[in-house]
């Protein structure tokens, strides 16, 4: 029985208490390739506020998890106070507040995935990596996560390394997929 | 038997390209509609079909779009949003058509937006699904190059934009009005209706959001009638065909679209090829982690809307979890509270608060430290988080399978108590 119970929340909130200001380091902070894309997202939309998941999502892309800078950064762009900004980056689960490793698992931690012991497949994964739910390898190579449902319940237990879907996981597969990702 | 919507899918197998959907009467309907109906003559036949939501209200869907304001006075632009968000817990269907066969979500895309004078839509995708995403851009950059998808479709006068957008994950971002707020860049949290969004949706404009599945009904009922669609029901008062799903400790867990109103036992012994040997089945949602639990007794229950609800449940999205003698009941519906909890999104108070204490109240009986009173006081929420008293239905999704459990498995919950452990670990 897993007890565990860190989750998103462990990794997602963060005691931002930047002010709103649109300095100089803010305009800045953000890449040419991340102006594009964001400039790309905001065409698309009647106002420059409505593209800030997307945004979030650039960055993200970019720098692998959202910093206070960041935030900031996003803000300033899109003209909207690092508060907004901030509780829409907290409420999403894919929106990583804190640094995470090279590579995320994400092991599905829903119901049918509860009957098929996923359970197992967490704890061998506790004792190759030394990391728990919401922890990352010292290396920086892995984050480990609980995660919803991944649609595949058909094939329990199941997870997601990046954007590569794992099904019908054993203990005995582990070493072999983790090896991939270095 | 007729397999409308999987006919051309087979897993393992790279979907149709344009060139070969299309050679296998792909996109004739929408010629047909394009060339032949007016949108209200599209609307009326789904309505007249019987087409009821996929998406798990199961609202006739003709009906549903008669409320978005037509004619010259009408807002523009208007919006139509493809709702493929899948993330109730044991369901995979959606996700079937849309790695399967994404040409035919695009055309009842079309379809829809032809009836309801839609000007942009919106594939709502949930992030997981990278492949189907990969396959959808594809298939919608094809649609456009062949004049099926911008200015001016196929010269009837009827234009549409369609994007792609992909979700950061949020159970909530599935419900319609909260994925309307997603799709503006806020946090997903639900709105109040009346306005509903028929008349005011994304962006204020009259907007449709209509599940995958139902999507995907479309251009076979315009192009076989609605008399066709309803003899697929095969007896059943609803009709069509319907994608179903059993998961958990069964010989063949999958995925098969059968004739709407198949019967459980049907689905478990034949399709899902019965229980593992050792189990034995204790209990089932039928529809996902938000309907209630069925049980033995309801072997012969059609899986069809009104069967199901006649039984105590919902067809939900129709896509069973089966619960086996060997795990818990308790903890299968810690497992449940664990993940609506994780996921209320914190607008009404009775959702936010309420349920991370019917999540720990779950933990402690399933640790053994949980008392009679904490079992009554379950029996309570189920009612204080039900219909009526929260914003949106996802705590009273939530209480479904709760109050369903302590329905049949009460003796379960009981135990828990009088044995200070579970009784189904440590050899109990
Ligand atoms: C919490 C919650 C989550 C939902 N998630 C989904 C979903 O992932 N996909 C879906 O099609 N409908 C979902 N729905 C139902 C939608 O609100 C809506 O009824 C549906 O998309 C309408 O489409 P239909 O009329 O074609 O069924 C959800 C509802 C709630 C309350
Ligand atoms: S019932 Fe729960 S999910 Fe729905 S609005 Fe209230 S807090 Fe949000
Ligand atoms: S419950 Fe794990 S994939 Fe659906």
């Amino acid at each position: 029985m897993i007890t565990q119970k860190i989750n998103k929340d462990n990794v997602a909130t963060s005691g931002s208490t930047a002010h709103y200001t649109t300095g100089l380091q803010e305009e800045q902070y953000l890449t040419d390739l991340e102006r594009q894309a964001i400039d790309h997202e905001i065409a698309l939309v009647p106002y420059k506020s409505a593209a800030v998941i997307e945004a979030l999502k650039i960055v993200q892309h970019h720098r692998r998890w959202i910093s206070d800078e960041s935030v900031n950064a996003i803000a300033a762009y899109l003209q909207m106070s690092p508060a907004e900004v901030d509780s829409v980056a907290t409420f999403y689960n894919l929106i990583f507040r804190k640094p995470v490793g090279r590579h995320v698992i994400l092991v599905c931690d829903s119901i049918s995935c509860y009957v098929m012991k996923y359970g197992d497949i967490y704890k061998a994964l506790q004792e190759k990596l030394h990391i728990k739910f919401g922890e990352t390898t010292s290396d920086q190579c892995y984050t480990l996560l609980p995660n919803c449902c991944l649609g595949c319940c058909d094939h329990a237990p199941a997870l997601m390394i990046d954007n590569d879907l794992y099904k019908d996981v054993t203990i005995a597969m582990l070493d072999r997929i983790l090896q991939k990702y270095t | 038997m007729e397999r409308p919507l999987t006919q051309y899918i087979h897993p393992g197998c790279p979907p149709f390209d344009l060139r070969e959907y299309e050679m296998t009467g792909g996109y004739s309907a929408l010629r047909k509609a394009l060339g032949s109906m007016s949108p209200e003559e599209v609307q009326r036949l789904v309505q007249e079909s019987g087409l009821k939501g996929r998406g798990g209200a199961g609202f006739n869907t003709g009906m549903k779009w008669s409320f978005v304001p037509m004619g010259e006075n009408a807002p523009h632009p208007k919006y139509l949003v493809a709702n493929a968000d899948e993330m109730e817990p044991g369901t995979f269907k959606d996700r079937l058509l849309l790695e399967g066969n994404p040409h035919q979500l695009i055309e009842g895309m079309i379809l829809a937006a032809y009836a309801i004078q839609a000007d942009i839509s919106y594939i709502f995708l949930r992030w997981a699904y990278k492949k189907a995403a990969q396959l959808l851009r594809k298939s919608i950059h094809e649609a456009y190059a062949a004049g099926l998808l911008g200015k001016n479709i196929l010269g009837s006068g009827f234009s549409l934009e369609m994007h792609l957008h992909t979700g950061v994950g949020r159970y909530m971002c599935g419900e319609e009005t909260a994925l309307l707020n997603a799709l503006e860049g806020k946090r997903a949290t639900p709105r109040a209706k009346p306005p509903f969004p028929q008349i005011s949706g994304l962006y204020g404009k009259p907007t449709i959001v209509n599940n995958v599945e139902t999507l995907c009904n479309l251009p076979h009922i315009v192009n076989n009638g609605a008399a066709w669609f309803k003899s697929l029901g095969n007896g059943s008062a609803d009709s069509g065909t319907k994608l179903y799903g059993v998961s958990g400790k069964v010989n063949n867990p999958g995925c098969w679209e059968l004739p709407m109103g198949v019967t459980v036992r049907e689905l478990i012994e034949e399709h899902a090829g019965g229980m593992k040997n050792g189990y034995q089945l204790k209990g089932f949602l039928p529809g996902g982690a938000s309907t209630d639990f069925m049980t033995i007794e309801h072997l012969d229950v059609k899986m069809d809307f009104a069967s199901v609800a006649a039984a105590g449940s919902r067809l939900g999205t129709g896509t069973m979890v089966v619960m086996d003698d060997a795990t818990c009941p308790v903890g299968f519906v810690h497992n449940l509270q664990h993940f609506f909890a994780q996921e209320s999104c914190g607008w009404c108070t009775p959702c936010r608060e309420g349920l991370p204490w019917v999540e720990k109240m779950l933990l402690s009986l399933e640790h053994g430290t949980g008392t009679m009173e904490d079992v009554e006081l379950l029996q309570m929420h189920t009612q204080w988080l039900g219909p009526g008293n929260t914003f949106c239905a996802l705590a009273p999704g939530a209480m479904e399978p709760l109050q369903s459990a302590l329905k049949y498995f009460k003796e379960d919950f009981e135990r828990h108590v009088t044995m200070h452990r579970c009784p189904y670990h440590n050899g109990g």
